[in-house]
């Protein structure tokens, strides 16, 4: 294990995280999902950690403000190793249905998360497909219907597909997590194009979800315009969880600043700096 | 299932003969792998790259399962059984003496193990539906359902509406193992009782999946036929399961025959390089796959094993009826437990691995 400062984060970072103390929130940009304002648009995954002592000091080093946690995995039996108990209070619990198959289950684990106490906010994940782990944007649709019905804070994790985003929508989900690539495959954001046609026609937020492998695919998916990224498997298997988290947190801020400063757009021509219609006077 | 089928005459021994290092290596190195990819990583030759199979196998498995290891403990409630099978403690032609549980002892029996920490159950019985009737195993799960968030059967074969109704009462998973693929063999040790019918036992897993199991585990029994072409065979079965019931998660085991009382002495030996090479060479073709090692296997071993690839272990198990509990059960176990550590020495194996245990990974609902 690295040596880590009081504050949980690792001493060979310490420097950095002073610096970006300093950082500013200078246009005050918060993502608003049910009441909640998010500054940090880095949501993380309690999942595939070698330990659980590592959740908190990832939370404390990368900033992140929500945390998805599987409901098959919270123990709030008595003598059971409770995985809440690693995350802080400040921190937003996003339940997942992991194991879902149906719309069905995935409505009975929804209930039973907020019966759990984890709040009221849940990712949808009717999953099918063992060997891609590939949403089924049908049931999930379905499910959403119902839990947003019950007062859910509904974010369903979907393959990328606008229609289904606009029905989404319609359905009372609060935000849409379309997936870059399958999960756990650090490829990226394979499914580019799809989710930037989302980002263009969404009247809700968007969270890339699932694939983003490194910082700069994070970075590229906030420059994109997508309004927050899930990372978890990047995290949790690096051989440095805590330093992992925080490059994530350098990564989705630049991404963000990159979009809100409208950078020029990348051209395949050189374009002339004397431009032919230049003459043109009247 | 044609696809298994198709291997039951395939000359395994001929083939695996004529692979070289080059086929090795170019199998090594592909993303999805063939059958004829898996019989390559199987074999002979292939024992020489096991180093560069394990790192394969070690980046893909953190990939897809983290630094973790699912956590169980079987539970033995009824030995009695019909069946005669050569290599069993519990075979009927034994005179050991037989035990079955009230449901007040697998009551306390449930207590013990969920006290060590475990959250999922492996509910194993002999083949005697007379002694264990429905009735009987549903009264059973309703008692384990409030102390485990996961329950497993390892029972005998059923039909698919049994599987159902057991699905229905809270039961998510099922293991069976087909013990051999070869047919002869399977004949040669399965003396008498409803298993001896081999396609019966085959189609298991799939009556399993159809009934709604969200987990179907099988597997070979290491001692019996050919280790590589049996390896091969579960592989090859694994990967039908995965592809015609993408909802269902694999897994396989490899146990090994260890000595039983009143059972044979196993036929074939498997050594811990090849069973090594066999979990790395599953891995390479199934990169999702399950892998579970009991506590057949020593201590020292379980621990370096931990890296390669496995995914799923078993701790502080006794393999007797009422053996947690009932302190003066004297029943028989069905095979010898080689890692005696407790829970928590497992555990704290794992941790000190670098691993996290993970004891809860279902929500009975």
């Amino acid at each position: 294990m690295i040596p880590l400062s009081k504050k949980g984060i690792p001493l060979s970072c310490s420097a950095l995280w002073e610096e970006d103390e300093k950082m500013t929130n200078a246009q005050n940009d918060v993502l608003v999902l049910g009441d909640i304002e998010f500054s940090s648009r880095l949501f993380t995954g309690t999942g595939k950690f070698a330990s659980r002592d590592l959740i908190t000091p990832m939370l404390e080093a990368s900033g992140s403000q929500m945390i998805t946690v599987a409901l098959r995995r919270v123990d709030s039996s008595e003598k059971g190793d409770n995985i809440l108990n690693y995350i802080p209070k400040t921190v937003t619990l996003l339940p997942n249905t992991s194991g879902a198959r149906t719309a069905q289950e995935a409505v009975r684990i929804a209930r039973i998360a907020r019966e759990a106490g984890c709040g009221n906010f849940i990712k949808i994940e009717v999953i099918t497909d063992m060997q891609y782990l590939l949403p089924d944007n049908h049931e999930t649709l379905l499910a959403t219907e119902i839990l947003a019905k019950e007062g859910f804070v509904v974010l369903p994790y979907m393959m990328p597909d606008i229609t289904v985003t606009k029905q989404l929508y319609n359905a009372g989900a609060a935000a849409v997590m379309p997936l870059g690539s399958p999960i756990g495959t650090n490829r990226g954001l394979e499914m580019k194009p799809m989710i930037k046609m989302i980002i263009e026609t969404s009247k809700i937020p968007v969270v890339v979800d699932a694939g983003i492998g490194r910082p700069s695919q994070a970075a590229e998916a906030m420059e994109m315009g997508a309004d927050a990224v899930l990372v978890n498997t990047a995290i949790a298997t690096a051989a440095d969880p805590v330093l992992a988290g925080k490059a994530f947190s350098y990564a989705v801020k630049a991404g963000r600043m990159a979009y809100l400063s409208s950078l020029a757009e990348t051209k395949m021509q050189a374009s002339a700096s004397s431009p032919l219609t230049g003459f043109l006077r009247d | 299932m044609d696809v298994v089928k198709q291997f039951e005459s395939f000359d395994f021994n001929s083939y695996f003969k004529s692979v070289s290092a080059a086929d090795v290596l170019h199998s090594l190195n592909r993303d999805l792998l063939s059958p004829y990819d898996l019989l390559n990583l199987l074999s002979e030759p292939a024992l020489q790259f096991l180093e560069q199979m394990a790192q394969k196998s070690q980046k893909i498995t953190r990939q897809y399962f983290g630094r973790t290891i699912g956590m169980y403990a079987p539970l033995y409630i009824s030995d009695y059984c019909s069946n005669h099978c050569t290599y069993c403690g519990f075979n009927c032609a034994s005179d050991a003496k037989r035990l079955k549980l009230t449901i007040d002892q697998i009551k306390a029996e449930a207590q013990v193990i969920s006290d060590m920490g475990i959250r999922h159950i492996l509910v194993l019985t002999g083949e005697a539906p007379e002694k264990t009737p429905m009735s009987y195993l549903i009264e059973a799960v309703e008692v384990l359902k409030t102390c485990f968030s996961s329950i497993g059967i390892e029972m005998f074969p059923m039909d698919e509406e049994d599987y159902r109704q057991l699905k229905d009462a809270g039961v998510d998973s099922l293991t069976v193992y087909q013990e051999t693929y070869d047919q002869q063999i399977y004949k040669q040790v399965h003396l008498k009782g409803k298993k001896m019918d081999y396609q019966y036992r085959l189609l298991t897993p799939e009556r399993g999946a159809r009934a709604g199991f969200r987990s179907v585990n099988i597997g070979p029994l290491f001692g019996l036929g050919e280790p590589g072409s049996e390896a091969f065979m579960a592989g090859l079965h694994a990967k039908y399961l995965e592809q015609t019931f993408p909802d269902v998660e694999i897994s396989l085991s490899l146990p090994r025959m260890t000595k039983a009382a009143g059972g044979i002495a196993p036929r074939h030996t498997l050594s811990d390089r090849r069973f090594v090479q066999f979990i790395l060479a599953w891995r390479l073709f199934m990169p999702r796959l399950g892998i579970t090692v009991s506590t057949r296997e020593s201590a020292r071993f379980r621990d370096k094993l931990l890296h390669l690839g496995v995914t799923r272990y078993s701790a502080g198990s006794k393999t007797d009826v009422g053996g947690y509990a009932l302190k003066d059960a004297e029943a028989t176990a069905q095979f010898e437990v080689t890692d005696t550590r407790t829970v928590d020495e497992v555990t704290q194996m794992i941790r000190e691995n670098g691993f996290q245990p993970v004891f809860k990974d279902w929500e009975i609902f």
